[in-house]
């Protein structure tokens, strides 16, 4: 019988591959999907357009990078570094640089600070991160008709004794009021500037496999405590804003440690976000692990009870290091060394593989993917 | 954190993959399928497969009460929600479900009012605070949620609240395991029952799985080893040759369920005549609506609600998926023109959904624990 | 949908018996325990929260037993290892 059928020609075989096989193939076709160029598909901006998830990135590079294109834009990072006249000469300054950050937090008040805390705080942060020193700020407050001017003082005090503890000074700015029903209250804009010394060259896009991973404390805190401070979740904990200044603590790291490739401080989108980023940018992969990620007791609390992930939570004044695996050690001592960085952790590594992919191993033990979130679980944390 | 800590332990889930591995039968394949969207979420979050043998597969049910919602009903909610003066109130999971015409946020950017709640009791909060406004809760779930809408209501009615409604789409679970049971496309070894549903229901419904089709059930519960512990009993039934309902969860899962959460829902709502299930198809007496003496909180009496059937994107195999016939990457659109920012069917965008489990955390390659790799059965 | 997470029962409010204080890992909010009514919890029981509502009660006997039977097969586990461990010097 069997010889029989081997004289016919067969008729062409479908290749059936085992199971494993045939996954690792969808995966890849998969993959090849993501490395194509997002297209923005809605019509209206919804919310999730601001959670800085996929559909920001999404919204940013097809809108903002198509219109503004140019290479000082390109990177993305959180400030642009400017090449200026006179960089290189002695004495002078290699670079400027420039961030802005809109504010849109509700409520405006909270455990911890303010928007005006925030406003100081994040903009700093975003130039700390850098390398640059930060030092000046502009101002633009859009406000609501009706907006008591008492709350507007305090918010401006703020500012000021913010903006004292960072060692800058706010040096301009604008002020605009709309009807009432508009802005919430109070939006805030802070743009600044800061200067970046010779040398100093940080970027996502620099990390390599091998570096290790550090954030400077417990991750979450802000966001829970935002979520918490609207009211509608009548949940009562602990928790108040990690709002800080991380100028001093980026400078005590960036002297102590050569190699440290990528600073980002841990805002919208929360750590889980820059480790995405990184991956994309560096074509590299990152793993982290769970036990060592350091999250409060309230915030893991509040989290599970709504069923979200701290990783993915916004915090305002922490920040995420990648370092030469080599000064690992060295730089998790700076971090510890200032006070906020007394609970710094090394939180994981980058690896050659899995390329563009952010994978944990669970406390668990088993290991899964951290992906981009799409929208946010907690709009308008910042 | 106390009961969940405890419940996620590493080295104790080592030991029970030893002994998982041993009760393989050198040869055979196995096919546990977990009804609940929430155990299949759990399994990917703490990639709970590495802690499994080759020859096992777990297999993704229904039981996800918003991936079985069809697209017209995400229409209708919209629907309700642009009529004049309506907030809504929905939970988190539904805000991205695509209807005709785009999801919940999409209809609020175009400036209907649905507003993501914690607890339907939210929704009276709201309804207290704008008298002026007519509040709709888009209530979804199985029989795990359907008491605390029960409560929500009897609670409206004794506080007055005349501004307050419910579009019903609960469901229940037993229609869709029987639906599973007896579709020719699976041949299932067992079953991991659904956790909190039996808090409410308890474990004697699933009895006529044991008893009727001769499939082993163990009521597990939602922490990682509360799961690998429900496989090793399963697998331990198997070897056995046993088929009866255990109760995993027995720290949380009463036998006879909850009688007072079952008197809410008896009190309030009612099971409609039939009811369709997004992917599986018109099953009857498989949903829950408001009863005659509740009319006045039933927004589909209330308000006129279109009804109109949409049938799913053709490319769209939730079916199949939500059936457990094929896994997420099976399905032709998965991860190419389906992922979770242009999610085609409910699978991929709810949270508890087998694809969006599959693409968000479990698209690797497996990295099983050296106990899953060498199975030598060679002790029982 | 099905999250349900446990927490501890710290008080009742007031003049409203239906409703709880509990406390998950030091976070505190308000939920309603009315589908407990056959079996009222105490400040110190633990109860499962799902939507804002207590679904059951935690029945820490039966919490220890299923820990029991873990730490069993744990330290089985641990002995096997032991053993291989040690027919391998030989």
């Amino acid at each position: 019988m069997t010889q029989q059928l081997a004289s016919t020609p067969p008729p062409r075989p479908r290749r059936v591959l085992p199971t494993g096989e045939r996954e690792q193939q969808v995966l890849d076709r998969i993959e090849r999907a993501r490395r194509r160029r997002p297209k923005l598909r809605e019509e209206r901006i919804t919310m999730s357009h601001g959670a800085g998830g996929k559909a920001t990135h999404t919204l940013i590079e097809a809108i903002f990078l198509d219109a503004f294109r140019n290479p000082l834009l390109e990177p993305l990072e959180d400030a642009a570094r400017l090449p200026m006249n006179g960089a290189g000469e002695a004495g002078g300054a290699a670079a400027v640089a420039l961030t802005t950050d809109s504010f849109v937090v509700s409520p405006l008040f909270f455990p911890g600070g303010n928007i005006g805390d925030l406003a100081v705080n994040g903009t700093v942060n975003d130039l700390a991160v850098a390398g640059a020193t930060p030092l000046y700020l502009s101002a633009g407050f859009i406000l609501e008709e009706g907006f008591p001017i008492a709350d507007l003082t305090r918010i401006a005090e703020s500012m000021r004794d913010a903006a004292d503890a960072a060692g800058v000074a706010v040096v301009t700015g604008d002020t605009k009021v709309v009807e009432r029903g508009k802005a919430d209250g109070c939006y805030i804009n802070t743009a600044g500037v800061g200067t970046v010394a010779a040398g100093v060259d940080l970027g996502v896009a620099n990390a390599r496999p091998g570096d290790k991973v550090l954030v400077s404390g417990p991750i979450g805190d802000h966001g829970v405590t935002i979520m918490l401070a609207r009211g509608e979740l009548d949940i009562e904990a602990d928790v108040e804003s990690d709002t800080a200044p991380l100028a001093e603590l980026v400078a005590g790291l960036l002297g102590a440690v050569p190699g440290v490739r990528a600073l980002r401080d841990a805002t919208r989108g929360g750590v889980a976000t820059i480790l995405n980023e990184v991956a994309k940018a560096a074509d590299v992969g990152v793993l982290i692990a769970e036990n060592a990620i350091p999250v409060r007791d309230q915030v893991r609390g509040a989290a599970e009870l709504l069923g979200i992930d701290p990783l993915y939570v916004a915090c305002e004044g922490r920040l995420v290091a990648v370092v030469d695996g080599d000064q690992a050690a060295q730089a998790l001592a700076a971090l510890r060394a200032h006070p906020l960085g007394a609970q710094a952790a090394i939180i994981g590594e980058v690896t050659a593989e899995p390329v563009g992919l952010v994978t944990i191993k669970t406390a668990f033990g088993g290991t899964r993917i951290v992906d981009l979130l799409v929208g946010d679980p907690l709009p308008r944390i910042c | 954190m106390r009961f969940v800590d405890e419940f996620r332990d590493a080295d104790k889930a080592h030991a029970l993959a030893a002994r998982i591995a041993a009760l393989c039968e050198p040869g055979r394949q196995y096919k546990l399928m977990e009804v609940c969207g929430g155990h299949t979420h759990t399994i990917y979050k703490h990639g709970l497969e590495d802690y499994l043998p080759e020859c096992i597969t777990l297999v993704h049910g229904p039981g996800c009460p918003v991936c079985v919602i069809p697209m017209g009903r995400v229409d209708d909610a919209i629907h309700l929600a642009s009529q004049p003066d309506v907030v809504m109130t929905s939970f988190g999971d539904m805000m991205r479900v695509p209807g005709s015409n785009g999801a919940f946020f999409d209809a609020n950017a175009r400036g209907t009012t649905i507003k993501m709640v914690y607890s339907p009791l939210d929704s009276l909060k709201i309804a207290k605070a704008n008298p002026d406004k007519r509040v709709v809760f888009m209530a979804i779930g199985f029989e795990t949620t359907a008491p605390s809408t029960a409560m929500t209501v009897l609670r409206a009615r004794a506080q007055g609240i005349k501004n307050f409604s419910v579009f019903c789409n609960h469901v229940t679970i037993i229609p869709a395991i029987k639906a599973i049971l007896d579709s020719p496309d699976l041949r299932l070894d067992g079953f991991i029952g659904p956790g909190h549903v039996s808090t409410v229901i308890g474990c004697r419904p699933y009895e006529f799985i044991a008893r009727s089709y001769g499939k082993p059930v163990v009521v597990a519960g939602f922490e990682p080893l509360d799961i690998l512990q429900s496989i090793y009993m399963l697998m331990l039934q198997l070897h056995e040759g046993r088929s009866e309902v255990e109760n995993q969860y027995s720290r949380v899962v009463p036998w006879n369920g909850n009688p007072v959460a079952l008197k809410a829902i008896g009190e309030t709502m009612e099971l409609r005549p039939y009811f369709e299930w997004r992917g599986l198809g018109f099953i009857s007496h498989s949903a829950l609506k408001m009863r005659g003496a509740y009319a006045d909180f039933d927004a589909e009496l209330l308000f006129e609600v279109p009804g109109v059937r949409v049938a799913d994107p053709k490319a769209c195999q939730c079916g199949e998926v939500l059936k457990g016939v094929l896994k997420p990457w099976e399905c032709k659109v998965f991860g190419t023109a389906c992922t979770p920012e242009t999610p085609i069917g409910t699978c991929m965008v709810s949270p508890e959904g087998a694809c969006a489990a599959y693409y968000n955390y479990g698209r690797l390659s497996r990295q099983r624990v050296p106990e899953a790799i060498s199975i030598e059965p060679s002790r029982p | 949908m099905c999250l349900g997470i446990p927490g501890e029962v710290i008080e009742f409010l007031p003049e409203q018996p239906d409703l709880a204080r509990v406390d998950v890992s030091g976070v505190r909010r308000v939920i309603n325990v009315g589908l407990l009514t056959d079996e009222p919890p105490k400040p110190g029981e633990w109860v499962l929260i799902h939507v804002g509502f207590a679904l059951s009660k935690i029945d820490e006997a039966e919490a220890a037993a299923a820990l029991e039977f873990l730490e069993g097969i744990g330290q089985a586990y641990e002995d096997e290892l032991a053993a291989l461990r040690d027919s391998r010097i030989e």
